[in-house]
């Protein structure tokens, strides 16, 4: 504490020994980031440079062989089934996702409704979001088996004459797997899309309602133009996270991806490769998915601005 | 005349109707699961092969003993994941609000472009790099440890983000100035200051650190090999891999309702803080 014995109006050189601490402090995460985040993703990277795989018993590699696992991987049709699967998936929980959001999150904040209960809602329709997606994938392997208890329900009520075989059905199962997102991640999107219009100025709403605007006119052409870029931000991080989908697709399908590799995710080949040590195309894949990630991410910055936001 | 005044009024009634029929129709669709998930809990093997009543039955204890005693070790991976998601949480929420803190307090050459590249990382998904992260841990004898799960928690950029946000409207420069004059030196200030008056949100990330790490199947499951070590997520996805139709039902769903059960009773308590985190921090994951 020398520099406090100083006298006070040292000038910049007692605030510059001070800065100095900054770099003490950020130590810790620079440290952890290098060791844990930065090696991983350089030798994922280096990797994908080399033919690196077990035959049997056999080693193959590591040889060095450039693009050459680039080239394979994206000449490979089951790269291209995969990465559909994972945006049919996608779609199918985020287009009723965003749809039902829009409208709870309109409702929430539209103060002539005066709806009741409203921390009650939030809260039921958030509670998904925290649950092992692991353990509710399982409780829907139970549920929807062929002898689980919504078969014995639809066989009880007559609808159906014998079990239907979910896990057969590729409709089925996709269904299942974007629903299970749709419900997992709603109550997320709709506490954004709140937060965006309770920042809407609400005297354009007023202005509106004077002049005789009806509730369905206001929302379409006040309130989704003004949400314009949240509705992008939802979109890109939303597509970004499905592009991770694993746990459901996996556990629900115990790894295989059935009926016939139709609920096959990017996530979940990456997941195969690693368990059976083919680091080369593992690596490509990742550095592929790194890649796409990058962008999407870019474009987040841009919309959220938060390069200028920085520097106060 | 009388028209028009009454024409908005009915409206409002059919879209409030229209509203708590979609909300009642979500919150059904939400909670539906884990209600039939608790009944067949409750319900015995035999019980619940005859098909699905909305009752619960008397088998809850007798499920529950039956899990204690399965081939699998539910308990201890319960204790597992406490241990590993408890320490994820204090490592990531302490070393985070140390990194805002460096951000937030210090004016430092590359100060900007470290800035920059924390909010450039924070989207990239960690399976990635699992590659990589394996090996490394596989030359470091680290696998099957816990130190691959708990260590890179401490550089979480967007529990840093969050926690430098809620830094920005609640510390000033003048009161870490002041500590100064006091002759506080700069980690007495951080402990005793700082992470005080970040109590609020260090919660709000503590619970969703914790949540994010009980639930988080892919990097568990590549790095934990030891039956006996491993965590929650990982046993279940075990016991979908196992023939479990030829289980007693009652305690597979047993050891479900086990794993989700603590995090909605947690989720419950807290649900006032949750919900407003995600309401401010925007970004979760």
């Amino acid at each position: 504490m020398a520099a406090n014995t100083k006298s006070t109006n040292g000038g910049s050189k007692k605030v510059m020994r001070y800065n100095r601490w900054g770099y003490i402090f950020l130590l810790p995460f620079f440290i952890v980031f290098v060791i844990f985040q930065l090696i991983p993703l350089a030798t994922t990277i280096y990797n994908s440079f080399f033919e690196n795989y077990r035959s049997g018993l056999k080693q193959i590699g590591p040889n060095f062989i450039g693009f050459a696992n680039y080239a394979k991987i994206l000449s490979s049709p089951d790269l291209w089934k995969y990465v559909g699967n994972t945006l049919i998936m996608w779609l199918i929980g985020f287009i009723p996702q965003i749809l039902v959001s829009l409208l709870l999150a309109a409702w929430f904040t539209d103060p002539s409704l005066n709806l009741r209960g409203k921390r009650f809602f939030k809260t039921v329709i958030y509670l998904p979001n925290l649950i092992m997606a692991s353990a509710f994938a399982m409780l829907f392997f139970t549920l929807f088996a062929d002898s689980g208890p919504v078969n014995s329900m639809l066989v009880q009520m007559g609808l159906i004459s014998k079990p239907f075989k979910f896990f057969s059905s590729t409709v089925a199962t996709r269904s299942l797997v974007g629903f299970m997102n749709f419900i997992m991640w709603t109550g997320n999107t709709t506490i954004l899309l709140m937060a965006g219009m309770m920042g809407i100025d609400p005297t354009l709403f007023e202005a509106a309602e004077v002049d005789g605007a009806s509730a369905n006119q206001i929302f379409r052409r006040i309130t989704l133009p003004l949400l314009r870029p949240i509705l992008v931000y939802v979109l890109i991080t939303s597509l970004i996270g499905g592009l991770q989908m694993f746990d459901v697709p996996q556990i629900l399908t115990n790894g295989s991806g059935d009926p016939a590799r139709n609920t096959m995710t990017m996530v979940m080949w990456l997941n195969k490769h690693l368990y059976s040590k083919n680091y080369g195309m593992g690596g490509a894949l990742s550095v592929l998915m790194f890649l796409l990630t990058g962008v999407l991410s870019i474009a987040v910055f841009h919309i959220t601005g938060n390069d200028e936001k920085t520097d106060r | 005349m009388e028209q028009k005044t009454k024409k908005p009024h009915n409206s409002v009634h059919g879209r409030r109707f229209l509203a708590y029929f979609v909300l009642i129709l979500m919150s059904f669709l939400c909670l539906v699961w884990f209600y039939i998930l608790f009944i067949n809990a409750t319900r015995s093997n035999g019980e619940l092969s005859r098909g699905f009543t909305p009752f619960p039955g008397s088998n809850l204890v007798k499920n529950f003993t039956g899990m204690l005693h399965s081939t699998q070790p539910v308990v201890r991976g319960m204790l597992n994941s406490v241990l590993v998601s408890g320490l994820s949480a204090i490592l990531c929420t302490y070393f985070s609000t140390m990194t805002a803190y460096a951000i937030h307090a210090y004016r430092f050459k590359g100060r900007k472009a470290m800035y920059t590249l924390i909010l450039a990382i924070m989207m990239i998904p960690t399976q990635v790099t699992a590659l990589g992260f394996i090996q490394l841990l596989t030359k470091m004898k680290l696998m099957d440890s816990y130190v691959g799960l708990i260590i890179p928690s401490i550089a979480a950029p967007a529990t840093f983000f969050y926690l430098k946000q809620y830094m920005d409207s609640v510390l000033s420069i003048s009161l870490i100035e002041a500590a100064r004059m006091d002759g506080a030196g700069e980690f007495y200030t951080f402990n005793k200051i700082v992470i005080p008056l970040m109590k609020p949100a260090i919660a709000v990330q503590a619970i969703f650190t914790f949540v994010g790490s009980w639930n988080n199947y892919f990097t568990p499951s590549l790095v934990l090999k030891t039956e006996t070590k491993k965590t929650l997520p990982v046993l279940i996805a075990e016991l979908r891999g196992a023939d479990f139709l030829k289980f007693d039902m009652g305690i597979v769903y047993m050891t479900i309702a086990f794993s989700i059960f603590p995090v909605i009773i947690v989720y419950l308590l807290l649900s006032k803080y949750i919900v407003g985190g995600v309401q401010l921090g925007g970004v979760k994951e």
